[in-house]
């Protein structure tokens, strides 16, 4: 059995790689530094299954979130990627 | 976001005291167990020695020289005769024996291993990640070291060390001392503690290992004298002693060279002692007790749990001017009021510092003296206390007030009672959301119980079996404006949980308007007119003349409660509620509620209109003429609810439920019937004929058809029951507009109880294969079972009764269990969010300024402001502007 993408399944929002020059300007808008935003593990398995189309994602990038919602219509999230430990 | 802010804290390292830390900050070293000596005196070098502080007023601290209140306390020390182990460090020193090699003391890593692993300690410390990322490092470092069974440095054979809890470790069975643990615990170099997370700066693993135990000073262990001058010591006093007197027996045997059995014993004893002085509740070990046979509170004790140090005096504190008594309803309160008793008044205070605009009132006050009066005999606030520029207190009595008023200048300040109009906080626990603890408006009344209005009761969860509830005055003017603007109850009547209404009228409220307004009821003038005497109305509602006097419509009373302008069309509870399809359906007279500018047309008020939770009318008026309108629909509607009932009357009673021969009859038919129909399924399933459902098994089957079999009766003695039970009865008026209890309760009265359950099935528990005595074993019969085939009212058999008694046992304890288990849930929660604030771009971060959420809730939509958990009711305000248009 191959291998199931995560980002595929239907309760996974979709995560973007944001490229530097979109970096700088969601921190701009949000008017804070990398440090303060949500973290997000390099081991996460959203991380993982986005590795396979975008190559190797370095802690420090910032991936986008676009979630649905029930009340918003669509919801904008952004977390940091942070290489921590985790169990496996 | 750092303006103010003179000092922050850069770090904390927590460090554990080496022997010589011990020794260096300890002002005496402690050798003797005694405490007094007889004339009352500390004994020097004993566990009270002066040198260790003051507690005794008189007395000097020999170590700086201060006074009762002046010195700090100091810290004295314990030299053990053998060391003995930290019960609070065992899990460390296990990891540190494992990992370890028990000859080199080197860490079971190859060189390669370790410099792989430093790297990635390093790179996580420049990261600043998170210390649950390096704990999870450290972790699996230290369970592969352990899992080494050779030294790859010295190739000794690794023998596996077990705990057996709490505080000994064993090889092979043999023990191993602390003596022998410390030793090898030194052993272990400097450069192999990174990999147990351990900071060479800050600690060494021997220091795990006590040699010297440090006195903490008498200023945390007071000994306080009883009436009968006798001396009680405090718990950790006496558990000093015990080490004290062992350690000192332990170097005595040790010295001259008694049997190694009594030195062990001794040991272990030491150790007892030492690992109670911790924590008296260690598991595997029983708790140090006193003669009396209480457990002994040492230091973990002083800490732990909800009578702890953090819970009991950090996070929750005792505090002045407040009150706490019983509370009890007073329907002709507003629902921003509160009723004080003067009692409580007369004691409770608010400071007014004297300035030149408010002298004379301040004069006027303090003149009164301390109980005044009007001429009617009113209560009348008074003043206690005056304070003077320099905090000197001075009591106010009757007899001072004159000269005290002429005292008091600018910069005093006035401490007057309790007024009428005052703004207070009300509170019950459990305070489990905001609005349990509101603004209220005080009313000074005689008595002696808190009083407010009954549309209060729900979000307070309150009731008036005993319920007591707690009173705050608010000190600050800035404190009672916040109040004013945001706690006061008419700006907590819409819940931050759903968006909706959470106060509003309950019981006799509903049951009152239900009758007010159900086909729209003809009332006399007379009657009429004692109705609106308890609600402020401008002019009668219109009337109709029949036979030439003067007759209201029920509707057009109510309607002299609602604002003008107000438009809303909405289902009643009394169509919506009844089963599949409303009998009401096609009477467009009592489908709907109509209401066209303030005035109401058709339709009938119920819980839908006016409950808490629900009331449309409510939820309506409050969101668009706001908290004040909102609150005065509230109390009018409370005042004209109990105006009503006061002139038509209301009771209800068993004879409620008296229903025909024939209709009892039925009922008893039905249940033989149901009977029957459970005897031959569970014939069939003996025979072995049931066909089991798919994913069921042949019992689970049967089980199942059998719970419907008796839900279908019960249901259709219901039914039969109803039938017989009109709105003219006042437990189905009270039901069917949801003022109480359901139609379901009213059939358990009058029809059948029916199948009583644990668990969602039968009741299947007690003696083996039978419930009780009574019944053969094995028999799963409808009676064995628990179907209860009377009555409330006709009564239950005595089996009956207990298997009932059974099924109503396991809703007592669902409540005991979820209350507990939902209160440890929302206690982490509101430890986890206590410092999350949403700021004005509605982002949620936390105190440092890291981001939780872009947008509060994903949304930024208050729910408070929400209409019912959606941003906006369109459907409405469209209505609205259609209705006011035409108005
Ligand atoms: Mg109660
Ligand atoms: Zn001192
Ligand atoms: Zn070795």
């Amino acid at each position: 059995m191959g291998k199931f993408n995560v980002l595929n399944h239907e309760l996974v929002p979709e995560h973007y790689v944001l490229d530097s020059k979109e970096e700088e300007k969601v921190l701009r808008e949000l008017g804070i530094t990398k440090d303060l935003l949500p973290k997000i593990n390099k081991s996460d398995p959203a991380i993982i299954a986005l590795e396979q189309s975008h190559g190797d994602i370095n802690p420090g990038s910032v991936i986008k979130i676009v979630r649905k919602s029930p009340t918003a219509g669509i919801s904008v999230y952004y977390r940091v990627v942070v290489s921590g430990e985790t169990v496996r | 976001m750092t303006e103010g802010i003179s000092k922050r804290i850069y770090r904390i390292q927590f460090a554990l005291l080496s022997p010589e830390e011990i020794r260096k900050m300890s002002q005496i070293k402690i050798i003797t167990a005694d405490t007094y000596d007889d004339d009352g005196y500390p004994i020097e070098r004993g566990l009270m020695d002066l040198h260790l502080g003051v507690i005794e007023p008189g007395l000097k601290c020999a170590t700086c020289g201060g006074k009762v209140d002046e010195c700090p306390g100091h810290f004295g020390h314990i030299e053990l005769a053998m060391p003995v182990v930290h019960v609070g460090f065992i899990k460390e020193i296990k990891t540190f024996l494992d990992a370890t090699c028990k000859r080199c003391g080197r860490i079971k890593l190859t060189e390669d291993e370790k410099k792989a692993y430093l790297q990635r300690i390093n790179a996580l410390n420049n990261e600043n990640s998170d210390i649950d990322s390096m704990s999870l490092l450290v972790k699996r470092i230290t369970d592969e070291a352990s899992s080494r069974t050779v030294c790859p440095y010295c190739d000794a054979q690794q023998i596996k060390v077990i705990l057996d809890k709490p505080t000994t470790f064993r090889e092979e069975g043999i023990k191993v001392t602390p003596k022998e643990i410390r030793e090898r615990l030194e052993r272990i170099p400097d450069e192999d503690l990174i990999f147990f997370g351990m900071n060479r700066t800050a600690a060494r693993p021997e220091w795990m290992v006590l040699t010297v135990l440090p006195v903490p000073p008498i200023n945390v262990r007071p000994s306080i004298t009883l009436d009968t001058g006798e001396r009680s010591e405090d718990d950790l006093t006496h558990k000093l002693v015990d080490i004290i007197r062992i350690s000192q027996r332990l170097r005595e045997s040790r010295d001259n060279g008694s049997p190694q059995l009594i030195i062990e014993d001794l040991w272990d004893l030491l150790q007892f002692h030492v690992t109670t002085y911790f924590d008296n509740q260690t598991a595997g070990i029983p708790p140090a007790r006193h003669r009396s046979g209480r457990a002994l509170k040492t230091l973990v004790q002083r800490l732990k749990g909800k009578e702890g140090r953090f819970r009991s005096n950090l996070s929750g504190k005792r505090v002045n001017f407040s009150a706490r008594t019983v509370i009890s309803p007073e329907p002709f309160l507003s629902v921003n009021e509160v009723g004080v008793p003067e009692l409580a008044a007369r004691e409770l205070t608010v400071p007014m510092t004297v300035n030149r605009f408010n002298i004379e009132t301040a004069r006027e006050f303090v003149k009164a003296g301390p109980a005044p009066r009007d001429q009617f005999g009113r209560y009348l606030p008074g003043v206690n206390y005056i304070l003077r520029p320099d905090g000197r207190r001075i009591k106010v009595t009757k007899e001072n007030a004159d000269e005290n008023s002429k005292r008091i200048d600018i910069g005093w300040s006035v401490e007057r009672q309790l007024a009428e109009g005052d703004i207070v906080l009300f509170n019950r626990q459990p305070s489990l959301h905001r609005m349990s603890m509101m603004g209220h408006t005080v009313r000074i009344l005689s008595g002696r119980t808190f009083r407010f209005n009954l549309a209060v009761c729900t979000p307070y969860n309150a009731d008036f079996d005993g319920d007591e509830m707690n009173l705050h005055i608010l000190q600050k003017e800035e404190a009672r404006a916040e109040a004013r603007i945001i706690m006061k109850v008419q700006e907590q009547m819409l819940s931050p949980r759903f968006g909706g209404p959470i106060i509003g009228g309950i019981h006799d409220h509903i049951t009152a308007m239900f009758l007010l307004t159900h086909n729209n009821p003809l009332y006399s003038e007379e009657e009429t007119v004692h109705m609106l005497s308890f609600v402020d109305v401008d002019e009668m509602p219109d009337h109709e003349i029949i036979n030439g006097k003067k007759f209201y419509r029920g509707r057009d009373i109510f309607s002299t409660i609602l604002p003008k302008g107000f438009n809303i069309k909405f289902r009643s509870k009394l169509c919506s509620g009844a089963g599949e399809k409303c009998e009401y359906e096609d009477r467009i007279e009592d489908k709907d509620v109509f209401i066209k500018d303030g005035k109401m047309l058709t339709g009938t008020i119920d819980e839908a209109s006016i409950g808490p939770f629900s009331g449309v009318i409510i939820e309506k008026i409050y969101k668009k003429f706001g908290p004040h309108e909102g609150a005065r629909f509230v109390d009018r509607m409370t005042r004209l609810a109990v105006g009503f009932l006061s002139t038509r009357g209301f009771s209800t009673g068993i004879t409620d439920y008296d229903i025909p021969e024939e209709a009892v009859k039925s009922i008893a038919e039905t249940s033989r019937k149901a009977l029957e129909k459970i005897g031959t399924l569970i014939d069939s399933y003996n025979k072995g004929l049931l066909e089991p459902m798919p994913g069921r098994s042949l019992e689970e089957t049967l089980e199942m058809e059998i719970l419907g079999v008796t839900g279908e009766a019960r249901d259709e003695s219901g039914k039969i029951a109803s039938a017989q039970l009109g709105l003219s009865n006042p437990s189905v008026i009270m039901a069917r507009s949801g003022a109480r209890a359901k139609m379901l309760n009213i059939s358990e009265v009058a029809g059948m109880v029916g199948q009583q359950s644990v668990r969602g099935g039968r009741i299947n528990r007690g003696y083996t294969q039978r419930t009780l005595p009574h019944f053969s074993w094995g028999d799963i019969g409808a009676e064995a079972r628990g179907f209860v085939e009377s009555s409330y009212k006709q009564g239950l058999n005595p089996l009956e009764y207990f298997l009932h008694s059974i099924g109503g046992r396991e809703g007592l304890v669902d409540i005991a269990v979820r209350t507990s288990r939902s209160g440890y849930m929302q206690r982490r929660l509101i430890n986890a969010f206590e410092d999350l604030k949403v700021d004005d771009s509605r982002r949620v971060a936390d105190t440092v300024g890291a981001i939780i959420q872009f947008k509060y809730g994903e949304d930024g939509i208050d729910p408070t402001r929400s209409d019912m958990g959606k941003t906006l009711d369109l459907n409405y305000i469209e209505f609205d502007q259609k209705e006011s248009a035409e108005a």
